[in-house]
């Protein structure tokens, strides 16, 4: 704020300092008694705003993640909305307590903790001990969120960070899918590990039927089964303009073209393989994460592309079986480059080459 | 760098050009300008545009007249001050302006007789002679800016000029003072871009104007397509209503398809944009002789009790004209001259008016939306606002590592204030005062 009130010739006015005012103004048809003093505001244009907030842009991505958690709840049982309450509850609490020792303002009420407490349940498989996602909680909303300065400040997204800990650390509890409950399926393999590589699918047995993929019903984490309650959400976020459909497009479209091409141009592997695992979850609702994603268009553009490039390669020659966390935080990683060689050209900027020239001719 | 072009379609694709939707609220749209009766006094701040101030030429307890000079200056950017009322001038000194800022000024007290001096209409024959009249004339941009007009009429032979574009977008909310122009002068209007044109020799006359006034659309269009005399140069062009449309270089480029480089005029790519009240002046002054010692102001704003547009002489005090529309309806928490998105807070309401000011507006407490400042959430709405292209947040950090040089290369001083990345960011940043800041950084840094 310092630097602010230095701006003061400029701007006339230190923010929302109400300044005393000598002397009243005679009022004719007022209704309430003329006062002797009055107090105008003054403060810098403009002087209206957007009823845009960050707690309504949270609140809409919520209301988006909701359809899929009741999917996961539908599929899973009731187990699954524990593990969901644990970690809502969880970040949310981890939030408060960190305000309150740090002797910050309470940033509770942004509800940001609550999208990363869902999005992280959402990206757990049913029956993970609460503990677990306690720990979960903690990494995502203490180290990767505060440490690095709260919302807005930090490098990776919380919630996948805490995913690929907790994979890490505990990697059998965070591998142990149950088949879902709702459905007559037996089998407890995700899709993504029947599938296996092109020359696999035409082998697979017992995958799902595509009609199953796109209503949940099959194995997987949470949030990313029900691949129709998480389009349904992302129509409302892309309508309510909370995120821009590049990212999104770009990571699907990416991850299409290289299926199609790995597969000599089997759609119905291109299919299973964009319904299956965590990808509509993570492109939608992760890889759009404003802190962790490039601001101008082109830079999504290549964030999405870099994802999608990044998880096919990972899904087809790596070892692991699903691979949108980590492209998605490799990309985080990325950002601030990617950022620094698609930063648009400004309204009327004269290019560097031309600059140069311009001067030179100047001096000559 | 050529990865501009794809970024510009995509930006094209996914959010338009920037800028913002914003609430009109063009409360006065349909009340006819009221001449304000004869004020008290008046007080003739000597610096009212953008250059250098004039010095007083006259002193205390003289008797003027109306039209009468009584501040001008020898430097080129500058315009000469008139007296707007007649009447004694009672003092000739220092006095607070709206802006909390104490300037020199010439008061006047009126003796309600409005006696003029002799005015004879300029003969004009050439662009030089036009540019002397107008500058004689006192003539600003009325739509808000205050720069000389006769500066921008004053023709370099280095830069042809081609277009003309007579601005009547008034993209600001609750303004009505150009719109009542169009609807109320339409013959000045016309008389005066067909004067330009047989000057300048334009190969295209443009009037901008937003799709939601359809009565000035209307008028407008007449006048357009009555010019079949002058070779068909003048044409109207309705623009979306979009925030903010009626800036300077977004006209530019909306009339011609032209950018404005950095650091650059209209008149760089061949056009002279000029406000359409400007526009109307200078054919009642071409007419009459008469300069620019009164204009039209729009006084609205939820807590004033009667909303009016009013003709006004300059120099007097904003509590004469709120009066004048019957007080406030409950006590004012903030009122400002010019609109919501750029106007000025007003720190007193004894200030004059200025030739530049084109609304007073007074809004109560329930109008006045604060929105708590919080940390930046990077949601790039800033960006995607910005009809320049900026990265307000981006500009916003640098800005406070005080970095002049990376502040420059982002573009920092192609900023307008235009206010529409403050306007559209949920986190309530006042990104505007961090876009002064920025220019503060860099000209501290020139200036070394
Ligand atoms: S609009 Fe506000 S919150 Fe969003 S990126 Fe810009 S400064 Fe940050
Ligand atoms: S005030 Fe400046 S940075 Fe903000 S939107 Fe307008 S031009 Fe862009």
């Amino acid at each position: 704020m310092d630097e602010l009130k230095k701006t003061e010739t400029a701007a006339p006015a230190p923010e929302t300092a109400p300044q005393a005012k000598p002397g009243a103004i005679p009022k004719k048809t007022a209704a309430k008694p003329a006062e002797e003093k009055e107090m105008l505001l003054v403060t810098a244009s403009p002087h209206v705003k957007s009823p845009a907030t960050v707690r309504g842009i949270m609140l809409d991505v919520i209301i988006a993640l909701i359809p899929a958690g009741f999917a996961g709840i539908a599929v899973f049982g009731l187990m699954a909305a524990v593990t969901i309450a644990v970690c809502v509850c969880g970040c949310v609490v981890a939030e408060w307590i960190w305000c309150k020792a740090m002797k910050k303002p309470m940033t509770v009420g942004d509800l940001s903790a609550v999208v990363t407490g869902l999005l992280l349940a959402y990206n757990l498989p049913v029956g993970i001990p609460p503990w677990m996602c306690l720990i979960g909680c903690f990494v995502a909303i203490i180290v990767v969120k505060q440490f690095f300065g709260g919302i807005g400040k930090n490098f990776a997204n919380p919630a996948i960070t805490a995913r690929i800990v907790l994979l890490v650390s505990f990697a059998s509890a965070m591998t142990n899918f149950t088949a879902p409950k709702a459905a007559d399926a037996v089998t407890s393999a995700t899709p993504l590990a029947i599938i296996g590589s092109p020359a696999d699918f035409a082998a697979a047995e017992a995958l799902p039927k595509l009609t199953d993929m796109l209503l949940g019903l099959h194995a997987g984490c949470i949030g990313e089964v029900c691949s129709a309650a998480l389009l349904l959400g992302a129509v409302y976020l892309l309508a309510r303009r909370v995120i821009s459909p590049v990212i999104p497009l770009c990571y699907v479209g990416t991850v299409a073209v290289f299926m199609l091409l790995a597969s000599k141009f089997d759609f119905t592997y291109m299919l299973y393989e964009i319904l299956a695992g965590g990808l509509l979850l993570g492109a939608f609702f992760m890889a759009t994460d404003y802190t962790t994603s490039p601001i101008n268009t082109l830079g999504k553009a290549v964030f999405g592309v870099g994802c999608g490039l990044l998880t096919a390669v990972i899904r087809l020659y790596g070892s692991l079986p699903e691979g949108v966390s980590y492209s998605i935080l490799l990309m985080n990683i990325a950002c601030p480059l990617i950022e620094k060689f698609t930063t648009p050209a400004y309204f009327g900027q004269i290019k560097e080459k031309r600059k140069k020239k311009e001067k030179g001719g100047a001096a000559a | 760098m050529s990865n501009l072009k794809p970024d510009a379609i995509l930006r094209a694709v996914s959010r338009g050009r920037g800028g913002v939707h914003v609430p009109h609220r063009k409360l006065t749209a349909e009340c006819e300008t009221v001449r304000l009766p004869v004020p008290e006094q008046v007080v003739l701040p000597m610096q009212q545009h953008i250059g250098a101030p004039c010095v007083p030429t006259v002193k205390k307890g003289d008797h003027v007249l109306v039209g009468q000079v009584i501040g001008d200056s020898d430097k080129f950017l500058s315009v000469p001050i008139h007296a707007s009322v007649s009447g004694d001038v009672t003092a000739v000194g220092d006095v607070k302006i709206a802006n909390g800022k104490m300037v020199p000024a010439v008061t006047i007290k009126s003796d309600g007789l409005m006696e003029t001096a002799e005015f004879t209409p300029p003969e004009v024959h050439s662009v030089e002679d036009l540019t002397k009249a107008i500058r004689a004339s006192g003539l600003v941009g009325l739509g808000g800016a205050g720069f000389p007009s006769f500066v921008k009429l004053t023709l370099s032979p280095d830069k042809p000029i081609d277009t003309l574009v007579v601005n009547a977008a008034e993209c600001e909310p609750y303004i009505t003072v150009d719109y009542r122009e169009c609807v109320e002068n339409s013959q000045n209007i016309m008389d005066s871009i067909y004067t330009l044109v047989d000057l300048y020799k334009f190969k295209q006359v443009i009037i901008a104007v937003e799709d939601n006034k359809p009565e000035a659309i209307r008028i407008l269009k007449e006048i357009a397509d009555k010019d079949i005399d002058h070779g068909n140069t003048v044409r109207l062009m309705t623009l979306k209503s979009r925030y903010p449309q009626g800036a300077e270089k977004m006209m530019v480029l909306s009339a011609t398809g032209r950018k404005v480089p950095e650091g650059k005029l209209p008149a760089d790519v061949g056009c002279i944009v000029m406000n359409v009240a400007s526009v109307a002046f200078v054919a009642r002054y071409l007419k009459t002789g008469k300069p620019l010692i009164s204009r039209t102001v729009t006084v609205s704003g939820d807590c004033i009790a009667d909303p009016k547009n009013l003709r006004v002489p300059i120099g007097t005090s904003f509590r004469t004209l709120i009066d004048f529309c019957g007080g406030f309806t409950e006590p004012p928490v903030k009122i400002l001259s010019g609109g919501p998105m750029m106007g000025l807070a007003v720190v007193d309401t004894d200030a004059p008016l200025l030739k530049s000011n084109n609304a007073l507006l007074a809004f109560g407490k329930n109008s006045v939306y604060a929105k708590p400042a919080s940390q930046c959430i990077r949601c790039g709405r800033c960006h995607a606002a910005c009809p320049m292209g900026l990265i307000p947040t981006k500009i916003e950090d640098l800005a406070l590592k005080r970095d002049a040089e990376a502040l420059k290369a982002a573009g920092t001083m192609v900023c307008m204030e235009c206010g529409s990345c403050a306007y559209s960011c949920p986190a309530g940043k006042p990104l505007v005062q961090y876009m002064r800041l920025a220019k503060e950084v860099i000209r501290e840094a020139n200036g070394k």
